[in-house]
């Protein structure tokens, strides 16, 4: 029944760049059976949220780090099976083990050392599983057999109501509600995790048992009336010091254009039926200004450079950013859409609606995120008309798109007489770091990329 | 709201695209000045004139063929199989052709076929198959089985709206025994959603189709409290509505109308052991027609298909288990 050789749970490499990650949440406590694959706890990056996989289904067994604590990539979390996972035996207490000697250690110094040194404290294995006598006792069902596991119940002390006596579903949940009618074995209480305070979150922590409590962390104000405290979220603590550690880095300068949208309001009308029949993809104005963006960096690159040390670096490619509100609004995420210098207005349009949909569903991986070299911020869809974004560190430059709306616009006809049209106005700004990026090469950028967008022709896919 | 039949419901919904979308059109066999066999497009022809409503001739390679090209050239076609059983004839174009064009050739086709489907009424082994899990199996097609009149005028207009080949089975049983209320205005319902038809928490029954209504019965005739989910479409299907009803009550009864070697519910059941086993309480219980020919004489058909009787005496067993 229970497998005899425990499974790791260990903290994933969320990408390339994320060195630890915390535990915000155990979806399952020890006792509780998991299957592969389905989420056993939900932990928090600096790049994203994300719920972690059990690599086996089993009994969990053992669960070493507890919740709000920050640990780093490749520490042992939590063990599925083996010893402590009993199908009838009440669950060991195994979080009351005593933390000095954990049980991972105890393995590796065995593994290392050939003899298996006895502990007392933590006999290994092989104890033999007390599973109720073959005969006498009916089929137990699948949902049966879990309710059973997860409770610490034998159903053979269950009274069964189904046919021959078999103990259906109804009768395990009156027996889990109303308790055994003299019970003998009491069911498992949930393994009660001791309430951590706030971990101290900067060193990564190797050890898989911190030494908890006893470590006060500094106090918060407490709530005045009429105030509520709740913790941040760890992206918002993200969010917070790549904003403050942005402006203290680089130099920020805005500059805005206004752009005459009425071509691509044409153009986009035409396709939205086509893109939306053959496709089922929407070409938003965010499609056409990435890739009119795309094109005129190519004639900018230190708009979409960086500064390193004191080297300058410019790209052959664009990773564009960007900047997606959570469904929840707490919380923004800023995916990157890799190499766009390669795709079509319609590879663009998909690719936006794949990285947006991905961010709201809490889908990105933590390289999802990583690698831009310039980005795009649209809170135009509100209605705003201007602003002046923070610069996503370390790119150069950052766009913001604003809503389109229509103006009553001074053109010249064919003739050169000056006449007042309605036209499809849009505010563009460019948020640039003045340590590289000079008002003059801003200008000429922002003046191209609104020639781009006011000439787009059909074919300018 | 004002009451349909589930034949209304359809025809509304296709006259009120080809009303909006100059690119829909009907192609059939006797569509036009005879207004189709169960009258589905009556009066088509004087409304949207000949070009748009097309007697085709006794050939169903000729209509999905033609229809398929119609389709890469940019048109929405209709296509009405006068039986569902006679889109066997045209398989090679639907199957080799249509469902494969868009994964080999990166073209859309955005055809809809309209197969009166079903038995009931002593039609015979050529005019009341159910052969949904036939194009089920089908990479590439998309398999509707409205069983309410607001569903099948929701369906048929997202079938028409979709990129790809949508196989639109209505009941002829339903045609004009079940009527409903059906909003007068455009409206679709999603492909790929099913709609709880009834909420209970003993036994589940999955279903489609007019076996909607069968179930229904035989819930009011057991003892138990018992969930329908009503499919409405078998490709794409709605597995989290099946196996959330799963979970919830542990005991399923998957029940179609086709024959039962290979037919859907096959699908339904085996997925329900794989992605729900330790929610089970009780193997699941599948119900279906035997595996022969729908025969003609009505007591044998009766036999054949499943009976009201038939599905409560299936929930009794599974409720007892």
């Amino acid at each position: 029944m229970a497998s005899t050789t425990a499974v790791d749970v260990v903290m994933p490499q969320m990408g390339v760049s994320v060195s630890e990650g915390t535990i915000t949440k155990w979806l399952k406590q020890v006792g509780e059976t998991v299957e592969a694959d389905e989420s056993l706890l939900e932990i928090s990056t600096d790049k994203v949220d994300t719920e972690v996989p059990a690599p086996a289904t089993g009994v969990v067994s053992e669960i070493l780090v507890q919740e709000g604590e920050t640990v780093a990539v490749g520490t042992l979390l939590a063990r599925i099976g083996g010893d402590g996972a009993g199908g009838s035996a009440p669950p060991d207490e195994a979080p009351a083990e005593p933390a000095t000697q954990s049980a991972a250690d105890a393995s590796a110094a065995a593994a290392t050392e050939g003899e298996a040194a006895p502990e007392s404290a933590e006999p290994p294995a092989e104890r033999a599983e007390p599973a109720p006598a073959g005969n006498g006792r009916a089929f137990v069902s699948p949902v049966v057999a879990r309710i059973a596991a997860e409770h610490g119940i034998d159903p053979s002390q269950v009274p069964g109501s189904g046919s021959g006596g078999r103990v259906t579903k109804k009768d395990i949940l009156a027996f889990v509600e109303q308790g055994p009618p003299e019970a003998p074995q009491p069911a498992a209480p949930e393994p009660e995790p001791v309430a951590q305070p706030e971990p101290a979150p900067a060193e990564p922590v190797a050890r898989p048992q911190p030494a908890p409590a006893a470590q006060p962390v500094a106090a918060p104000a407490a709530a005045q009336v009429g105030e509520t405290l709740e913790p941040m979220s760890a992206m918002r603590r993200g969010i917070a010091e790549h904003m403050r550690r942005s402006l203290d880095t680089s130099a920020h300068v805005t500059s805005a254009i206004e752009v005459d949208m009425s071509k691509v309001v044409q153009i986009r009308e035409k396709l939205k039926k086509e893109y939306q029949a053959a496709y089922g993809v929407n070409p938003t104005f965010l499609a056409f200004i990435a890739r009119a963006t795309v094109e005129t960096l190519r004639d900018f690159p230190w708009v979409n450079g960086e500064i390193r040390g004191d080297q300058i670096v410019t790209k052959s490619f664009v990773n564009l950013g960007f900047a997606v509100e959570l469904a929840d609004g707490k919380g923004l995420i800023v995916p990157v859409v890799k190499n766009a210098e390669t795709l079509n207005l319609l590879g663009m349009a998909k690719a936006i609606a794949d990285v947006a949909r991905r961010a709201r569903e809490k889908q990105l991986t933590p390289d999802d995120v990583a690698g831009g070299s310039f980005t795009i911020t649209n809170p135009g869809g509100y209605g705003t008309f201007h602003g002046t974004p923070i610069i996503s560190q370390p790119q150069a430059a950052i766009l913001g798109t604003y809503a389109v709306v229509k103006r009553p616009w001074v053109i010249t006809d064919e003739n050169g007489a000056d006449a007042i049209a309605i036209r499809s106005i849009m505010n563009l700004t460019l948020t640039y770091d003045h340590r590289l990026v000079d008002g003059a090469y801003a200008g000429r950028f922002l003046r191209d990329l609104r020639e781009r967008l006011q000439s787009w022709g059909e074919s300018d896919y | 709201m004002p009451e349909k039949t589930y034949l209304q419901a359809i025809s509304d919904g296709l006259r009120q695209e080809m009303r909006r979308d100059k690119r829909v059109f009907v192609i059939g066999e006797d569509v036009g000045v005879y207004g189709g066999a169960f009258k589905v497009t009556l009066g088509f022809q004087e409304e949207f004139g000949s070009w748009r409503v097309i007697d085709a001739p006794l050939s169903e390679t000729a209509i999905i063929g033609g229809a398929t090209g119609a389709a890469i050239m940019g048109m929405r076609p209709v296509a009405e199989m006068q039986f569902a059983d006679f889109v066997s004839c045209g398989w090679d174009q639907l199957v080799t052709v249509a469902a494969k064009q868009r994964w080999r050739a990166g073209t859309p086709v955005p055809i809809v076929l309209r197969l009166p489907s079903g038995g009931g009424f002593s039609g015979g082994p050529f005019h009341s198959q159910n052969p949904e899990s036939s194009f089920a199996h089908i990479p590439g097609l998309k398999c509707v089985c409205p069983a309410t009149p607001e569903d099948a005028k929701g369906l048929i207009v997202s079938a028409i709206e979709d990129p790809n080949p949508v196989l639109f089975f209505e009941h002829k049983h339903l045609y004009r025994r079940i009527k409903g209320e059906v909003p007068d205005e455009r409206y679709t319902t999603p492909i790929g959603k099913a709609r709880m038809h009834r909420e209970g928490d003993d036994a589940t029954v999955v279903t489609w189709g007019a076996m909607v209504y069968t179930a229904d019965e035989a819930a009011k005739a057991v003892d138990a409290s018992i969930e329908i989910v009503d499919l409405r479409t078998v490709l794409p299907w709605d597995k989290q509505a099946v196996l959330g009803s799963v979970r919830k009550t542990s005991k399923v009864l998957v029940l179609h109308e086709d024959t039962r070697t290979g037919g859907f519910g096959a699908e339904i059941a085996a997925t329900i052991a794989e992605e729900a086993f330790e929610h089970l309480d009780a193997p699941v219980k599948r119900l279906a027609a035997p595996d022969t020919p729908v025969p003609f004489s009505p007591a044998l058909e009766k036999a054949f298909i499943p009976q009201v009787d038939d599905v409560a005496r299936a929930l009794k067993e599974l409720i007892a288990y």
